[in-house]
């Protein structure tokens, strides 16, 4: 055995240590000109695949841009950009969800030229997409897609029940879930704290029926007897015609429960349908046919106050620490170009729609008439999160802290009366809109 | 000798002195400390003394976000849960791993590979084995239910994570079945240290199991009990990933603990001042922790 001294251990550890202080430098992945986007797993695959095998040879051929795409959990976004801002690296783009952008404005460049450009070329962008975008006046990211909401709904028992078209009211729709209910088929909803079907079911239920979060000053106005009335309303229609285990579920329970014929609606993306379409033998009806020709889709229904809905919305920020804002405007200012983003939009079939008004009228739309309400969607969008006030950090903060959902869920689960569950959300609100 | 000694640099001659070595030998450390736990640590005081935001470095507020934090009613529910979850949660671990060290402790067939299966749950990455126990408890699809129910137990499923009481006990369940083994190995550790002789004196004198076990076991394996407590303590305490996988904080807030609730108002809602001091109340609490048994622990060892 090599007998080592301690004089030898020495030399040797110090020039260990040496290696280990020059490797300290952070390794250089990126090359000269090349753009790195971080996306969530797009639920339509096929869409990832074409920013990666269509969209990033071509845009090396047209802008001589290597293009770096990534997909990550749609939840780990918010803490994957956080770390990247505070340390000031990190990918080029990030697609961010709903008013992530207001968040995260002052960590933006400024891309106002590449959205007047493909608003003004296509048929102009959504107002609610142009209000998650602008901040101060300037667009600090970019609305790519919306993703609608709508109640996916299995026909065949509401026909049972002698429903023939979709409730046009949330009373209507309670009078047929309490029938559904009784029929071992409720409808399936989460209450939970989740970031998808929970608040898009919540809010628009709190506009339709009057109730809102602030008043266009930002001044808390949610203790109100609208909002006590739609409290009211859902504990009685959370008991008479929902599966009660809706409290506990996340954005895919929904998915699942529907898929294996425990409920007979849930609002949704269209992922229930994209799923039974593509397992069509997997998933059957009672009766033994492909369960995708028993759904159809239907925007909620409307309350005392109108009809509102809430669709996610899917925008991309150009970071400022990114040593390539250039390139990565260049790469979405072309992404935008009709031609090309058709290519996306296509294969997403209508589980999102565009950012502007031109793709409604896309014949793309022809080919399914299931997916004909989902058209129209993200036109309908009226209202945004911290309605009346704008869709600001404050608006989020209410948001991620599930407020209003938790409001209704503590009055469904019993936790607390109707009047105490608003009292307490419009004490929440208090203690952010000071 | 002479030769020799022209040949190294001063550099390593100076390192052979004692002291210096031992500082050199003891930097690497030092400075793996200070990166990773100390200077987060000063980073996360500091940031909770400010408006920082996500890309804005804010501006400094003294205490109003600890302020805003006592007041905050989802942030009160969230210290409560998180004392209810440690606290039941450490005596389950403690009297069933002690339980299960005694029986380990006997001589069996198969005993080796009893204990090394034992200690499976703490092996598993929790993350998985949450997603595990939260397919178990699935709202619509739990397993448990469709035996229940299909062997006539129940007619409604069981709100396992839809109410709010429910869930919270299911958490307390898993991280109990996760922590559970080492609990059960380090005690048993302890206890193969204890002389079978003291036992057999004991059972001379008449003494039964229970008080064989009180008199001789306890007092004996009361140290390591102490630190395994401790170490179990901070880890339930600061547990994350086993709420965020298996209930997200819901429902209604209703499982939040201290670290999930930090982490939804930082990095979600992107105040990473406010959640830094969400997360700092946690440290009083240990700290008092540590410092209460380790004294103990002192006292113990110089009695």
């Amino acid at each position: 055995m090599a007998r080592v001294t301690r004089r030898t251990f020495l030399q040797y550890s110090g020039a260990g240590m040496a290696a280990i202080l020059a490797a300290h430098r952070a390794p250089v992945f990126a090359q000269a000109n090349s753009v790195h986007i971080v996306r969530w797993n797009d639920f339509v695959p096929a869409a990832d695949k074409v920013l990666r095998e269509v969209f990033a040879p071509e845009v090396q051929k047209a802008l001589g841009l290597k293009l770096n795409v990534e997909t990550i959990n749609a939840n780990d976004i918010p803490a994957r950009a956080t770390a990247s801002i505070q340390s000031g690296n990190g990918p080029d783009i990030f697609m961010l969800l709903n008013n992530y952008p207001h968040l995260y404005a002052s960590a933006a460049v400024d891309v106002s030229s590449v959205a007047d450009e493909f608003g003004k070329a296509q048929g102009g962008i959504y107002d609610a997409s142009a209000q998650l975008n602008r901040v101060g006046g300037k667009w600090v990211s970019l609305p790519w897609s919306v993703v609608p909401a709508m109640i996916a709904y299995r026909k065949s028992w509401f026909d049972e029940v002698g429903a023939k078209s979709f409730p046009k009211t949330w009373q209507e729709y309670q009078a047929v879930g309490k029938k559904l209910k009784a029929n071992k088929h409720p409808i399936g909803q989460t209450l939970g704290n989740t970031f998808g079907d929970a608040p898009t079911f919540t809010y628009p239920f709190l506009w339709s029926f009057g109730g809102q979060e602030v008043d266009a000053k930002g001044k808390v106005v949610l203790n109100s007897k609208e909002t006590l009335e739609s409290v009211r309303f859902m504990v009685q229609f959370w008991k008479d015609a929902h599966d009660e285990g809706g409290l506990a579920w996340d954005d895919s329970n929904n998915n699942r429960a529907f898929l294996s014929g425990d409920i007979s609606a849930s609002l949704n993306g269209a992922s229930i349908y994209v799923a039974a379409l593509n397992g069509a033998d997997k998933f059957k009806t009672d009766k033994g046919a492909p369960l995708h020709t028993d759904i159809l889709h239907s925007p909620l229904p409307a309350g005392p106050k109108g009809a509102h809905a809430y669709h996610t919305a899917f925008n991309h920020m150009v970071m400022k620490y990114s040593k390539n804002a250039k390139g990565a405007i260049e790469f979405l200012r072309w992404a935008h170009r009709r031609e090309n983003y058709e290519k996306w939009f296509l294969v997403q079939k209508g589980f999102a729609v565009g950012p502007t008004r031109v793709w409604e009228k896309h014949a793309m739309w022809k080919n399914d008439p299931v997916m004909l309400p989902f058209r129209n969607g993200a036109a309908a969008q009226k209202r945004l999160m911290g309605f009346a006030g704008q869709p600001d950090k404050k608006a989020a903060e209410a948001w991620n802290k599930f407020i209003v959902t938790v409001m209704y869920a503590q009055a469904c689960s019993g936790k607390m009366k109707p009047e105490e569950a608003v009292k307490w959300a419009a004490g929440e609100l208090g203690k952010i809109y000071t | 000798m002479s030769k020799e000694r022209a040949r190294v640099s001063p550099l390593t001659r100076a390192l052979e002195s004692e002291k210096l070595l031992a500082t050199a030998l003891l930097a690497p450390g030092v400075a793996i400390l200070v990166l990773f736990i100390a200077y987060p640590f000063v980073m996360a005081l500091w940031y909770s003394l400010t408006s920082v935001r996500v890309g804005d470095a804010g501006e400094f507020v003294g205490i109003a976000n600890f302020a805003k934090a006592v007041n905050d009613t989802i942030f009160q529910m969230a210290f409560k849960n998180t004392v209810f979850y440690t606290f039941w949660a450490t005596i389950f671990k403690l009297a069933l791993g002690m339980w299960l060290a005694l029986l380990l402790n006997r001589h069996f067939r198969f005993k080796r590979i009893v204990r090394a299966s034992m200690l499976l749950p703490f092996i598993i990455p929790t993350v998985l084995s949450a997603f595990a126990w939260r397919w178990m408890f699935d709202p619509t699809f739990s397993v448990m239910n469709w035996m229940l129910y299909h062997g006539g137990m129940i007619t409604d499923r069981l709100p396992f994570l839809s109410s709010g009481d429910w869930a919270m006990w299911c958490a307390v369940l898993v991280n109990t079945w996760r922590g559970m083994p080492f609990f059960a190995i380090t005690l048993l550790a302890g206890l193969q240290t204890i002389s079978p002789d003291l036992h057999e004196a004991a059972a001379l004198d008449g003494a039964n199991a229970w008080h064989r076990f009180w008199h001789v076991t306890w007092p004996l394996l009361l140290p390591v009990t102490l630190v395994v407590v401790v170490f179990s303590v901070i880890q339930t305490f600061s547990d994350f990933q086993l709420i965020y996988v298996l209930t997200g904080g819901g429902p209604a807030n209703s499982t939040h603990l201290i670290a999930t609730y930090a982490y939804q108002i930082g990095v979600g809602s992107g105040l990473l001042g406010e959640g830094a001091a969400l997360s700092l109340f946690m440290f009083p609490v240990l700290f008092a922790v540590v410092w209460v048994q380790l004294r103990y622990l002192k006292r113990m060892e110089n009695a």
